[in-house]
């Protein structure tokens, strides 16, 4: 009996969501008595072996020599069948963009429950129950899963890494990934770019920065903190910034350790996205501001004086 | 060509969330609803686009629910489509819903089958993906942009730190997100057109449930913002730096 773990890579690199989800995986297995496996799927220029740094007991590599930009659907199916090879119990993905693409299709081939945006660490007291995360955030829900084998997957950002030391076994597998019906035509990588997602910092701006020319300050108070850029609905309505930049309900919901929100006003449908991060800092001159209810740091001002003098703080905390 | 367009009924954006039955139960009422934001403004209106551009295109909607879904489903139909499916059932998770739409879909010979990447109450973003696993279709999930040439589908998909372009044969099962079309507002005369327009109920096909709501919670509320004066950010990080310890 195993615990499947699917490595998530970009650009031969395994990210650190999957390095979340080994650690899951690990505290698991020990809770199951299980083993806890991997499974990468193309080239990758990582040393798999050192994952056994976060627990990982074996690494099956399918499809080792392919250059792969993204995962393709039919990986779900060699996924499966590893699992099947296996004898798990459990599949684990991150709730990544491959993790929304793979988890169902697996889940469906071996007629296994699935959840998916889980939070911790599944209850294991009558059967299997985990939290969720529902309702874009404003709730989170415990689901029993009914089947003997579940697929999950766990938000990134839920769950930090933790290092236990060791040694994983890396072993090329033989199974054969079906040829997928979808072609690659073209690929566009936007460079430079950290995944808002994985990001431990964001720092988002909305309507109250009065224009895109104003952005400068907060990419560069960005810059200083290694976050990733973010933006309010109306912001990317306006093409102000980038859709993918837009965080909230009908955005991309994140979970930061530290969330910075310069001129938001906080309307409910953005908390809806943000409201998992750890810490909360508002910046905005109205004080009335919804989101200063929930936020753990405020400064009540003007943003255009704030934010290059904030800048300015934590560069001196960096120099120092 | 035929498209079937998989939709929902959600609480509105702006809906305050509350549980009732010692939790385990959301609380409806006072509650608007919407058709899923995903599925109406991109899923759906994408489709219509497509039938606008090629008038012989069939376009079905289908939606699992109890005759609450009725309005939500006439309020998709203001937008466009032929006709719609409702499968008489509590969408308990989205396999349930994926099997029940398998079930007519297998039947329908539908090309294209599309849905939104998620529902804003669930969260779940497996339907779509589940839905191409019991039909064996090709799944492209997250797609930004989608077109037909030559009954092909051309479609943009969000990958990590960038997009793919790629192409795929009919059938093809889409989950949709922004980029793929703009909201519209349904006019007069799609309100009263969808009166009109044939909503078949049809009665759910057996099917595996899977998993099932134990209880939901809510977050902890913060316990209060701590304010730094505006000409004191040095304070703030500070405070980042050694209470919080975020930086």
């Amino acid at each position: 009996m195993s615990i499947l773990v699917y490595l998530d890579s970009a650009d031969g690199k395994i990210k650190k969501s999957a390095l979340e989800v080994i650690t899951y995986g690990a505290d698991l297995a020990k809770m199951k008595n299980e083993k806890l496996v991997g499974v990468v799927i193309g080239s990758c220029t990582d040393d798999l072996s050192q994952l056994g740094k976060y627990g990982l007991q074996e690494v099956y590599w399918i499809n080792k020599g392919e250059t792969r930009v993204s995962a393709q659907d039919t990986d779900a199916l060699a996924i499966g069948e590893l699992a099947e090879q296996l004898q798990a119990t459990t599949l684990l993905f991150s709730h990544s963009l491959n993790g929304k693409l793979l988890a169902p299709l697996a889940s469906t081939r071996l007629k296994a429950g699935i959840v998916t945006g889980v939070i911790e660490i599944p209850d294991l007291t009558n059967g299997i129950t985990v939290k969720k995360s529902v309702f874009s955030g404003k709730a989170y829900a415990s689901i029993e899963i009914k089947s003997n084998r579940c697929v999950l997957t766990i938000n990134p950002n839920s769950y930090s890494v933790k290092e236990v030391g060791g040694n994983a076994i890396v072993t090329e597998s033989t199974i054969q990934i079906p040829a997928s019906r979808i072609k690659s035509r073209s690929v566009q990588k936007i460079a430079g770019e950290l995944s808002l997602t994985e990001a431990t910092t964001v720092v988002s701006a909305g309507r109250g920065l009065k224009g895109p020319e104003n952005w400068g300050m907060v990419e560069e108070l960005a810059t200083s903190l290694h976050a990733a850029l973010a933006c309010s609905r109306p912001v990317a309505d306006a093409h102000w910034r980038p859709h993918h930049e837009h965080v909230g309900q009908t955005g991309i919901a994140i979970a930061p350790n530290l969330y910075i929100a310069i001129g938001i006003s906080g309307a409910i449908q953005h908390l809806a996205g943000v409201n998992r991060s750890k810490v909360i800092v508002v910046i905005n001159k109205d004080p009335e501001a919804p989101f200063f209810k929930a936020a753990d740091y405020g400064i009540v001002g003007d943003a255009f004086e704030i934010v290059p003098k904030l800048t300015a703080a934590i560069k001196n905390l960096n120099a120092n | 060509m035929k498209i079937l367009v998989c939709i929902s009924k959600t609480p509105d954006t702006t809906a305050k969330i509350a549980f009732t039955d010692n939790n385990t139960k959301f609380d409806t009422n006072g509650v608007q609803w919407i058709v899923n934001p995903w599925d109406e403004w991109f899923a759906l209106v994408r489709a219509i686009e497509l039938k606008e551009a090629n008038p012989a295109a069939i376009l079905h909607l289908i939606t699992v629910g109890e005759s609450d879904a009725d309005p939500i489903i006439r309020k998709a139909l203001a937008l466009g489509g032929d006709e719609a499916f409702r499968i008489n059932a509590v969408a308990t998770d989205g396999q349930y819903v994926a099997e029940q739409i398998a079930a007519v879909a297998k039947t329908g010979n539908y090309d294209l089958l599309l849905t939104g990447k998620e529902t804003i109450d669930y969260n779940g973003s497996a339907m779509g993906g589940i839905l191409a696993g019991l039909l064996d279709y090709p799944y492209i999930s997250l797609a930004t942009k989608l077109d037909i040439q030559n009954n092909q589908a051309i479609v943009t998909r969000e990958i990590e730190g960038g997009e793919e372009i790629c192409e795929a044969p009919l059938p093809l099962v889409i989950s949709a997100q922004k980029g793929m079309a703009e909201a519209r507002i349904p006019n007069m005369r799609g309100i009263m057109a969808a009166r009109t327009k044939p909503l078949h109920v049809l009665e759910p096909v057996s099917s595996s449930n899977l998993t099932s709501i134990k209880q939901y919670h809510l977050p902890t509320a913060k316990s209060g913002v701590k304010l730094i004066p505006a000409d004191q950010p040095e304070e703030l990080v500070r405070l980042l730096h050694e209470e919080a310890k975020v930086i």
